[in-house]
């Protein structure tokens, strides 16, 4: 691990046919085909699981859809059957549930009780606020966690490390629905740095006024989430550093006389990198679900605020459908890390 | 650039380097769009030229069609792009004139006749005649989609039919004094009459949305905003502001910021809490106004259907009129105002809130059931009811009391008032247990007979035929679950009080008596106990809205009226030397700088991560 003699081609060193070198024919499957297979199957399975749960999941709920959306207004009892009817509530529940299997094998996932279009459009409207709220604070929460998981590591028991991971964990104890309504008191109607809610200002127009408008209502809802989830970056990569720090490789490098910077980049970091990897492959499937408080404080029009007044009816074809959207998205996320630690890590290759 | 990898030194300031490059770009692009951003973000105006009124709501819009819209922010937007056969006045509530001009009734109440004003345009330029007005009504009575909403107006119409331009002629099956209180919009024939499927038609595609009244649908982003021009050619005064904007912010603490910060002009339904903070906030002014709901518990009786199928496991004891009575004796009303709603409130006579006076009732100063806690052990004592070894009563057969009250847990004030009435009832030896539990379980509770006190309450219309009608025997459900009311109430003479007054259309003062002595049996016979009528609390900016009608005037509200009257006269205030909370010039720069920092962290990351994977190889 010294010199560089291949430095012009990382990317073609690494993917040069797997194939050939480990694809034998002898006794069936190849492993790397047997380990995708497995991998992808057990995934189908959850999902499947996943599906089932989240229908008899919600009709537990208690209270009538029906009921619940014409709370307090007149209507005769015509009205009521008539939307029941248009529901499908009146049919049995294993003609119900067969209804749902067919619509979410097909993509159909159903008409919303409240909205009256197409759930599918609606996940579809709603998934790229969510995404792009979800998918900055990840980042910025990834590399600020790893940034100081690093630094508290690599010097534990410092004044530091005690103050970076006495504010993360008390910042990942907080819960982020009041850390959102704090910084809108503090800073947004305090000092009047920032909006109070909502992703856009209505009636701007101009493709960068509309960015820079909505990178401005972004700001409070990704810190929010950020101060919230870094820590658990922070620890996970904190930890790892501290296991990797007695190895004897390390010993070794500095021995070679390596600065402690050089070596904390070049031995320990990619090392310790490995769990922390997974880990946010992991979150990747859960922030969808996770920022559904902070979406609905700051009414950012997402996945997050969907599903909440989804609940709130019950208005069963939403609840249901992001029930699968969350869990599946975890499913698939924990299938990307499967597939994507062996290319990281030699030693599961095989 | 070479590499080299023995020197990382490089790679770090390789990258600063390359941040302080992109920042730069950032900012000057930042700087550059300045110009035109902090107009745009200015509350002042949300898309153009003129004055914007924003408005916070806490509901998202469930559908933009008039056939299918429920929930009350849609009506109220419905009340402003729409109009209907009458209006009710502004100041006092009665039905006065809309696009019918005049009317007159034949045939004993069974046959009215509209004149329709000949001077109405949709906003697209085609005339409004009788005809969309008949169309209207009459698909609501065809079609079970279009029913969805607004149905139950229609129940009792036989035709409606337009006999020319100008005359609309409704046939009912029965008398209704209601004919002026039809809370339709009516949507234009030439638009409507393609819609194939009236149940699926949502109304949200095709913008600006054609209809007649003093503002136009011109935008609606989900879940985020809906924008609505004026009308100037509105055959009325034409609105004010030139612009009305509803943004969707679902948590209220955050409307009472966002009101603060000046992003939106009106706030409603605010707590005590917040209605005292605001009220001492500068450029802010507090609406107080009576309440047109009211709130109150009601009684399980023994419920059964209209077959008289007894069904629930309700307390068998609380059949008994005079236990019924005993509780509603024990309960202070204006405690409960004081100690719930911080004095935002008014202690509740009969079942109609007090700001419809004329339908309102009261019961006289001698009033045989007012809080007296002696009084009610008294009736108790009395009845048989005798106290056990524990201080708790028990009924002539043999019955504990111990009954359950079933509050909502999603409203604050319901949870207090449950907490003092467990007290209060504690005091003539009735033990409560208190289920404080989520809405969806009280309704289940309720249509399956199985509480014995529940918290309930109801809006109530200037006309207030359906708060009265849901206590007829004929609300009892058919079935156990179908039943359209929050008690299972049925008394004779309170139907026919109920008869007399839906067909006495000829007869204002005759019916309110009717209506008052309804009031009157309800209260006697204990199973709705109305407690308070809540003021209704909502705040609005005095530095972007100089004037604003309240319903009725005086001590009314602004948001949720029987009309458009609020948002047609707001009068936008004199624009303040300062630009205003718009967004600061420096704060959209700092956030270029923010979100590139972040890239930029990113990128460097990643640039580390790749050359140590190299470096590993």
């Amino acid at each position: 691990m010294t010199a560089p003699p291949a430095a012009g081609a990382p990317a073609t060193g690494a993917a040069p046919a797997p194939a050939p070198r480990r694809g034998g024919r002898r006794g069936g499957l190849p492993p790397t085909v047997r380990y995708l297979g497995g991998r992808i199957l057990t995934a189908l399975v959850s999902l499947l699981a996943v599906m089932v749960t989240s229908f008899f999941l919600f009709r537990v709920l208690p209270g009538d859809p029906v009921t619940a959306l014409t709370q307090g207004r007149a209507v005769t009892v015509e009205q009521l059957e008539a939307m029941r009817r248009e529901f499908g509530l009146d049919q049995p529940l294993p003609q119900q549930f067969l209804d749902y299997c067919l619509g979410m094998l097909t993509l159909d996932f159903g008409t919303s009780y409240q909205y009256r279009v197409p759930v599918a459009d609606l996940i579809v409207e709603r998934l790229g606020p969510t995404l792009l709220l979800a998918g900055t604070g990840t980042v910025i929460a990834a590399a600020l966690g790893l940034a100081l998981g690093t630094r508290a590591g690599w010097r534990r028991g410092s004044v530091m490390d005690r103050v970076d991971t006495g504010v993360a964990l008390t910042l990942w104890s907080v819960p982020s629905f009041w850390l959102g309504l704090l910084l809108i008191v503090l800073l947004a109607s305090g000092a009047g740095l920032f909006p109070t809610s909502g992703m856009s200002t209505p009636g701007v127009t101009g493709t960068l006024n509309v960015a820079l408008d909505v990178a401005h209502h972004m700001v409070l809802p990704v810190a929010t989430m950020v101060a919230v989830v870094y820590a658990q970056y922070m620890m996970i990569m904190r930890s790892s550093l501290v296991d990797e720090a007695g190895s004897d490789y390390l010993t070794t490098a500095r021995a070679k006389g390596l600065r402690d910077a050089l070596v904390l980049r070049r031995h320990a970091v990619p090392n310790a990198l490995l769990p922390t990897v997974t880990l946010i492959f992991l979150n990747l499937g859960r922030v969808v679900s996770g920022v559904i408080l902070i979406e609905t404080v700051f009414a950012w029009p997402g996945l997050g605020s969907l599903f909440y007044s989804g609940l709130r009816v019950p208005d069963l074809p939403i609840v249901q459908a992001l029930f699968v959207v969350f869990a599946g998205s975890v499913i698939l996320m924990n299938l990307l890390a499967d597939l994507v630690y062996p290319l990281l890590d030699p030693r599961v290759r095989t | 650039m070479a590499r080299s990898q023995d020197r990382p030194g490089r790679r770090a300031a390789a990258a600063l380097s390359a941040l302080k490059t992109s920042s730069a770009a950032v900012l000057a692009a930042a700087l550059a769009a300045l110009p035109a951003a902090p107009a745009a973000a200015s509350p002042g105006a949300g898309g153009g030229e003129g004055d914007t009124l924003t408005i916070a709501v806490s509901q998202p819009v469930d559908s933009l069609s008039p056939f299918l819209a429920q929930r009350l922010i849609s009506t109220n937007i419905h009340r402003l792009a729409y109009d209907y056969l009458t209006n009710y006045d502004p100041e006092t509530n009665e039905p006065i004139p809309a696009l019918a001009e005049s009317w007159e009734t034949t045939d004993e109440g069974r046959t009215w006749t509209f004149t329709i004003r000949d001077d109405v345009e949709w906003s697209d330029g085609e005339p409004l005649t009788a005809e969309d007005i008949a169309w209207t009504y009459t698909t609501m009575m065809e079609d079970e989609g279009a029913a969805t909403a607004n149905g139950n107006f229609v129940a009792n119409f036989e035709s409606a039919t337009a006999v020319d331009d100008t005359t609309l002629r409704i046939e009912l099956a029965e008398p209704q004094a209601t004919m002026l209180a039809l809370d339709i919009p009516i949507v234009p024939k030439h638009v409507w009459e393609d819609v194939e499927d009236f149940g699926a038609f949502n109304n949200d595609e095709d913008f600006p949305i054609v209809g007649s009244g003093p503002f136009v649908i011109t935008d609606h982003r989900p879940n985020q905003s809906i924008t609505l021009e004026a009308n100037e050619d509105y055959w009325r005064d034409p609105p004010k502001f030139d612009r009305l904007v509803f943004r969707y912010m679902p948590e209220k603490d955050a409307q009472v910021e966002a009101l603060r910060a000046g992003e939106v002009s009106f706030i409603a339904d605010l707590t005590p809490a917040q209605a005292d903070a605001l009220g001492e906030t500068e450029n802010i002014a507090v609406n107080e106004a009576t309440g047109k709901r009211f709130q109150a518990f009601t009684v399980n009786p023994g419920a059964r259907t209209q077959d008289g199928e007894e069904f629930g496991d309700g307390h068998p004891a609380l059949t008994d009129r005079v236990l019924r009575q005993a509780i509603m004796r024990a309960i202070d009303k204006n405690e409960i105002v004081e100690s719930v709603y911080g004095g935002y409130a008014e202690p509740a006579g009969g079942y109609i809130p007090a700001r419809y006076e004329d339908y309102h009732w009261e019961p006289g100063d001698d009033d045989p059931l007012g809080f007296d806690v002696e009084a009610a052990n008294e009736m108790l004592d009395e009845a048989g009811y005798e106290r056990g070894d524990d201080g708790v009563r028990v009924s002539p057969d043999g019955d504990r009391l111990e009954l359950r009250l079933h509050v909502h847990n999603d409203r604050p004030d319901y949870v207090a008032m449950g907490r003092l009435i467990d007290e209060r009832l504690a005091d003539i030896g009735i033990e409560i247990d208190n289920q404080t539990v989520d809405p969806g379980v009280l309704s289940d509770a309720l249509y399956n007979g199985t509480y014995d006190l529940i918290f309930t309450g109801w809006s109530v219309n200037p006309d207030p035929d359906y708060v009265l009608g849901i206590h007829t025997c004929d609300a009892l459900p058919v079935e156990r679950g179908t039943m359209r009311t929050d008690a299972y109430f049925c008394d004779e003479e309170y139907d026919r009080l109920y008869e007399q007054q839906l067909a006495n259309y000829d007869d204002p003062e005759g019916r309110a008596e009717q209506i008052r002595q309804m009031q009157e049996i309800l209260y006697e016979e204990a199973v709705v106990n109305v407690l308070t009528y809540a003021d209704v609390l909502e705040a609005y900016r005095t530095d972007q809205i100089s004037d604003i009608q309240v319903q009725p005037d005086p001590g009314g509200n602004i948001w949720g009226q029987d009309g458009h009257w609020a948002w047609t006269s707001a009068t936008p205030a004199e624009p303040a030397a300062a630009a205003g909370p718009g967004v600061p010039t420096w704060a959209l720069a700092g956030v270029g700088v923010l979100v590139l920092v972040a890239v930029v962290g990113g990128v460097v990351l990643l640039r580390r991560r790749s050359a140590t994977a190299e470096d590993r190889e």
